[in-house]
């Protein structure tokens, strides 16, 4: 594992729609070859933060208004979507965004458009990740919109890797799945990770699985990076725990009212 | 009792010999409505925007064909000059008016084609005139007996409504086609099913749209041409067209086949409606209303038509 960043993320500060502040104050660095996972609850501004990487922010009428990021070493900030997958970063949209009219095999065919493969590499692409996920192997022709929320997922990661990513940014992959399903998720994540060196930086707010696959972490909230560590440093902080984990300790209620945890401003 | 005995006789005179031929002759003639509705689907299958504005391109393509054939172009020579303008013309509105507008409510887009239409209209007749032109492609109008080729089918076909049905026909499967079997056409389909996805993915909007413009540019012209020979170029085209919508409704708002099928429906129905039922309703001339009761009642019994996607939602 190097220590080039493949993802460098400097004070970023997202608006939505001209007026609401959703990030203020992120930074992260994925390295090349890392798996980085961000936790957060519900409008912490994961999904903003990962959006601002893929440019898809712009789809939602948000807009990066301050801070860099950077890519490869070189400022995002002029480049569209389709830019950003050309370098190779994809992003697995939360709530899997399967185009549910197109079947299962079409809806991995649009992956590949990014890369002017051939026939041949197309196939060979298809296979691999039929060989990944042979669950959906068998419903090649099933409408995506059809497929279970696993399968969904599934085919969400598969149409990724059909652009060959160097980076992936995958957003709540356990979003509504089962237990059995979210672990085959994150085992094709640390497959892909250590076959194929494929980057990952994964938003989550079930933190107990991805600190288990991750290398580092990041905890967000209000639009902010609170905390950033080493899974296991974090898996041992008694605020993540009692944030994300549960238990920790008994938590007597009379002085939560008044517990604040600490928030350090962002050097 | 009188509107009773009249309605028997109705459907006694509708399953006769003549009551086919008004029934082909009606399918026949409703394709005319299908080559509209083709332009309509595609701008709607891709970015879900009601296009209001495809009557005027209609009319702004079969103006500018004919004022060129008028000051002596040749036929073919004016033909590939309208359709660079129309593929112009559509690149135009998707560069300036779709695509700043993109990612906003979809009702903003529909009022940008409203604006579109407003525009274009005056534009034709800036540029042009606003005068009444007539068009002749040789396309034969003269009936022909179906009995020629199948011996006890005794009924009479226009040529012209033939030649129609060959052309949307053609359009229909070619589209088809490339919807089903290209990569442009699956990215197009990819868009149209979800905008954030096949970003995500890579998918070029702006280029994907650009052609979508195009085309409809193109097929707004093709269909322009056949109803200018048929009507005459004036401004009662763009209003025409505007059956194209019961067209659409009924074939499904996302289906190409659809158009084709709706057509024949909403021209059969038409004709059948007028010629038998007209006296029942109180005289000539319901088709006018009579295409937009078909769809509604379609409608009812199936919301996204006969083809059209129907929202896939998982329980």
């Amino acid at each position: 594992m190097s220590n080039t960043p493949v993802l460098a993320v400097n004070n970023i500060e997202a608006v939505y729609g001209g007026a609401i502040l959703a990030l203020r104050g992120v930074s992260l660095t994925v390295n090349k070859g890392e798996v980085v996972s961000l936790l957060g609850a519900n409008g912490a501004g994961k999904t903003t933060t990962l959006k601002a990487c893929s440019r898809l922010l712009g789809a939602e009428r948000g807009e990066v208004t301050k801070g860099v990021i950077e890519l490869n070493g070189e400022d995002i900030s002029k480049l569209n979507a389709f830019d950003i997958v050309k370098q190779g970063v994809v992003q697995v949209l939360e709530g899997r965004h399967i185009f549910s009219h197109l079947n299962v095999e079409e809806n991995l065919l649009t992956g590949s458009f990014i890369k002017n493969m051939s026939r041949a590499e197309v196939r060979r692409s298809l296979d691999y990740v039929y060989e990944l996920f042979p669950r959906i192997k068998s419903r090649i022709k099933t409408p995506g919109g059809l497929c279970s929320g696993g399968e969904q997922q599934m085919i969400a990661v598969g149409r990724a890797l059909m652009a060959k990513p160097s980076l992936i940014l995958l957003d709540e992959p356990s979003m509504g799945l089962a237990p059995q399903f979210i672990e085959q998720i994150f085992e094709i994540v640390k497959r892909l990770n250590e076959e194929e060196g494929v980057s990952f930086l994964v938003s989550e707010q079930n933190a107990m699985v991805a600190l288990r696959y991750a290398t580092v972490g990041y905890v967000i909230e209000n639009g902010r990076v609170v905390k950033r560590g080493s899974s296991k440093e974090l898996l041992e902080s008694t605020d993540v725990a009692e944030m994300y984990l549960g238990g920790g300790k008994d938590v007597s209620f009379d002085e939560v009212k008044y517990y604040h945890r600490r928030q350090p401003s962002f050097v | 009792m009188e509107i009773l005995a009249s309605l028997v006789t109705a459907f006694a005179d509708l399953f006769s010999l003549f009551g086919l031929e008004v029934f082909v002759g009606g399918m026949l003639s409703g394709i005319m409505y299908s080559l509209v509705a083709i332009g309509f689907v595609l701008v709607y299958k891709s970015s879900g925007v009601f296009n209001f504005a495809q009557g005027t391109m209609l009319l702004f393509a079969a103006l500018t064909f004919v004022s060129l054939t008028e000051r002596q172009v040749n036929f073919w020579v004016a033909f590939a000059i309208t359709c660079v303008v129309m593929v112009i013309i559509g690149l135009i509105i998707e560069r300036t008016v779709m695509r700043p507008l993109a990612n906003q409510d979809l009702l903003s887009l529909f009022m940008a084609t409203v604006g579109v239409n407003y525009f274009l209209e005056g534009l034709a007749q800036g540029t042009w005139d606003s005068a009444v032109h007539g068009v002749e492609l040789g396309i034969p109008t003269d009936p022909v007996f179906v009995s020629e080729v199948i011996p006890w089918l005794d009924i009479l076909v226009s040529k012209f409504d033939g030649f129609a049905a060959a052309v949307a026909l053609g359009m229909v499967v070619g589209l088809y086609l490339f919807f089903q079997y290209t990569r442009t056409g699956l990215s197009l389909r990819a868009v149209s099913d979800d905008h954030m996805a096949s970003q995500a993915v890579g998918i070029p909007l702006a280029k994907i749209w650009a052609i979508v413009w195009a085309v409809t540019g193109i097929i707004c012209f093709i269909a322009g041409l056949i109803w200018a020979d048929r009507l005459s170029v004036s401004f009662t085209l763009t209003w025409a067209v505007l059956k194209g919508l019961p067209v659409i409704l009924i074939g499904g708002l996302t289906s190409i086949p659809g158009c084709l099928v709706g057509g024949l429906i909403i021209g059969a129905s038409e004709k059948i409606g007028e010629i038998f039922f007209a006296d029942v309703f109180g005289g000539q001339g319901i088709e006018h209303w009579w295409a937009y009761l078909t769809a509604l009642v379609f409608i009812l019994i199936r919301p996204t038509g006969i083809f059209g996607e129907r929202d896939i939602e998982r329980i």
